[in-house]
């Protein structure tokens, strides 16, 4: 029985992962970056949270539809104020750039807020379920729920819609796609929306789970998830769901049966092997070499 | 009027100039060719025109609106498009993706439904295909899939980059007959070939470029007997 609850929890975990590196995936899969300051995105959405819940007395509901909009507003202003002018620049720049993006919203963050830490009011208004000896928390299930909602609406919004259609075609070449009259910048800042968006749901789900808030919160989850996002095949949709599962299962089985502080160290032990053995990932397309 | 104007284009790599100041012009109804070595400038005037490329001086008139400054992505619904070099099809979209990508910035459904369908009546061949990933055809079939998707636009001139370049003799046959077919449809033609003694058979005029000048034009016809053109460019 503990095993179930253990892999439920893990599962819980894993589902922000997913949502996370849904996000990591996507400006991956269609910008050809690695926007390290998505894990601070996620932070800025829970501080919007907390300061419209405890702050100004809003209801959950309105104050999650804020940290949205905040954040898909933030993650334009970063891709357009920090990545455009660095389109053409080596991918080291751009590297460079997002970790300071990171540390950039992180120091805001401090100063805002201070650095003291929060403890953040769950969002979820969904009671416990008890099936026999099983204890399934509300979060569990609105995580969970939201993270395959998320997954299937966005691979149908890829697959069925022009939108989607054009990132597909940004991802694959941005020149060829321009020459279909696809606006590669709009793209990549509709990308970004879609991903920082994300990012401030998985942000609030993380902190009803674990009710703490600093300003570095979102740091070690953002890079768990880059890791869940490898981990499935960068740049594909499903493999960011199935990393992101797997690694909260993975993170948590060893936190219960193998050593609590030894799990971080064990979640990235199996990335390596993984990528030792499928350097792309579980489902990561293989890398073809542009002539 | 001229339907595409190119008055004293000037385009930059860096510090190397790659088009030192060509002026050319394409009539509605035309086929142009744009022949010439390798590194002449070819493709580089090509992807200038449609906006891939920003010139450091001179100007681009179509149909007698400056297109010089226009973002590249907004060329395509002016109603020119460009076939570029390498095909450029989107490996990992089917075949019909690849087509509806073409028709992106065309809004009425039905029209689109009908480019479709002359589409597939031209390349039967990618009717047959149209649900097989784009990267999974033949060198010849992505050409006709590159072709097809640009004429999805619906343009009124199309630029071809090298439409024949590592195709068998079969297919070049056929992609040359094909451009005749686009040609005799009404849509101007402006053409850059390696292939100078295909594209001076089946063009109006030409433009001989050598390092970044043009510096022969005149009627296909005429040039084939050219002295110098047999000489460089067509092996007699």
């Amino acid at each position: 029985m503990r095993f179930i609850t253990y892999l439920i929890n893990g599962i819980s975990l894993g589902s922000i992962y997913a949502i996370i590196a849904l996000g990591y995936t996507m400006v991956y899969g269609i910008a050809k970056m690695l926007n390290f300051a998505h894990g601070d995105v996620i932070m800025i959405g829970c501080y919007v949270v907390f300061t419209c819940m405890s702050g100004m007395g809003l209801n959950p509901f309105v104050s999650v539809t804020l940290a949205v909009v905040v954040c898909t507003v933030l993650g334009m202003v970063i891709e357009k104020v920090a990545y455009k002018p660095l389109r053409k620049a080596t991918p080291l720049a751009v590297l460079i750039t997002a970790i300071g993006v990171s540390y950039l919203l992180q120091n805001i963050a401090l100063l805002a807020f201070g650095a003291d830490t929060k403890s953040f009011t769950s969002v979820v208004p969904i009671p416990n379920i008890s099936l026999g000896e099983v204890n399934v928390t509300g979060v569990t299930v609105v995580a969970v729920a939201a993270c395959i909602i998320i997954m299937i609406v966005l691979m149908l919004f890829i697959k069925k819609t022009k939108a989607g259609q054009a990132m597909l075609a940004v991802s694959e070449d941005k020149e060829a796609a321009q020459l279909m009259g696809v606006n590669v910048n709009g793209t990549i800042s509709l990308t970004f929306a879609i991903g920082s968006g994300l990012a401030a749901i998985a942000g609030v789900l993380l902190c009803s789970a674990y009710p703490t808030l600093t300003p570095y919160t979102g740091s070690m989850p953002g890079i768990k998830a880059f890791t869940a996002a490898v981990f499935g095949g960068i740049g594909s949709i499903p493999g960011a769901f199935i990393g992101g599962i797997l690694l909260g299962i993975i993170e948590i089985l060893a936190k219960a049966y193998i050593s609590s502080q030894l799990a971080d160290a064990i979640v990235f032990a199996v990335l390596i092997l993984v990528l030792l053995v499928k350097p792309t990932g579980i489902l990561g397309k293989p890398i073809h070499e542009k002539v | 009027m001229s339907m595409l104007e190119i008055k004293d284009l000037e385009v930059y790599y860096g510090v190397i100039q790659a088009i030192k100041g060509i002026s050319f012009t394409v009539n509605e109804g035309e086929v142009i060719a744009l022949i010439g070595a390798n590194g002449a400038g070819k493709t580089t005037t090509l992807q200038t025109i449609t906006g891939m490329l920003s010139p450091k001086k001179g100007s681009i008139l179509f149909e007698g609106t400056d297109i010089t400054k226009v973002p590249g992505h907004k060329i395509v619904s002016m109603g020119m498009a460009h076939v570029p070099e390498g095909r450029r099809v989107f490996a990992e979209l089917s075949v019909l993706e690849n087509l509806k990508l073409g028709a992106y910035t065309r809004k009425d459904k039905q029209e689109v439904a009908e480019s479709l369908e002359r589409v597939y009546k031209s390349f039967p061949r990618l009717k047959e295909r149209k649900n097989q990933l784009a990267g999974t055809l033949s060198g010849g079939e992505q050409q006709m899939l590159a072709m097809g998707r640009a004429l999805m636009s619906k343009p009124r001139i199309i630029l071809m980059d090298e439409p024949s370049m590592g195709l068998s003799p079969i297919f070049v046959e056929e992609i040359f007959n094909i451009i005749q077919e686009i040609s005799a449809s009404g849509t101007t033609v402006l053409l850059v070939e390696q292939n100078a003694k295909k594209a001076l058979s089946i063009a109006d005029r030409a433009y001989v470029l050598e390092t970044g000048k043009i510096v022969l034009s005149g009627d296909a016809k005429e040039l084939m007997n050219n002295e110098s053109i047999k000489k460089a460019y067509l092996g007699e």
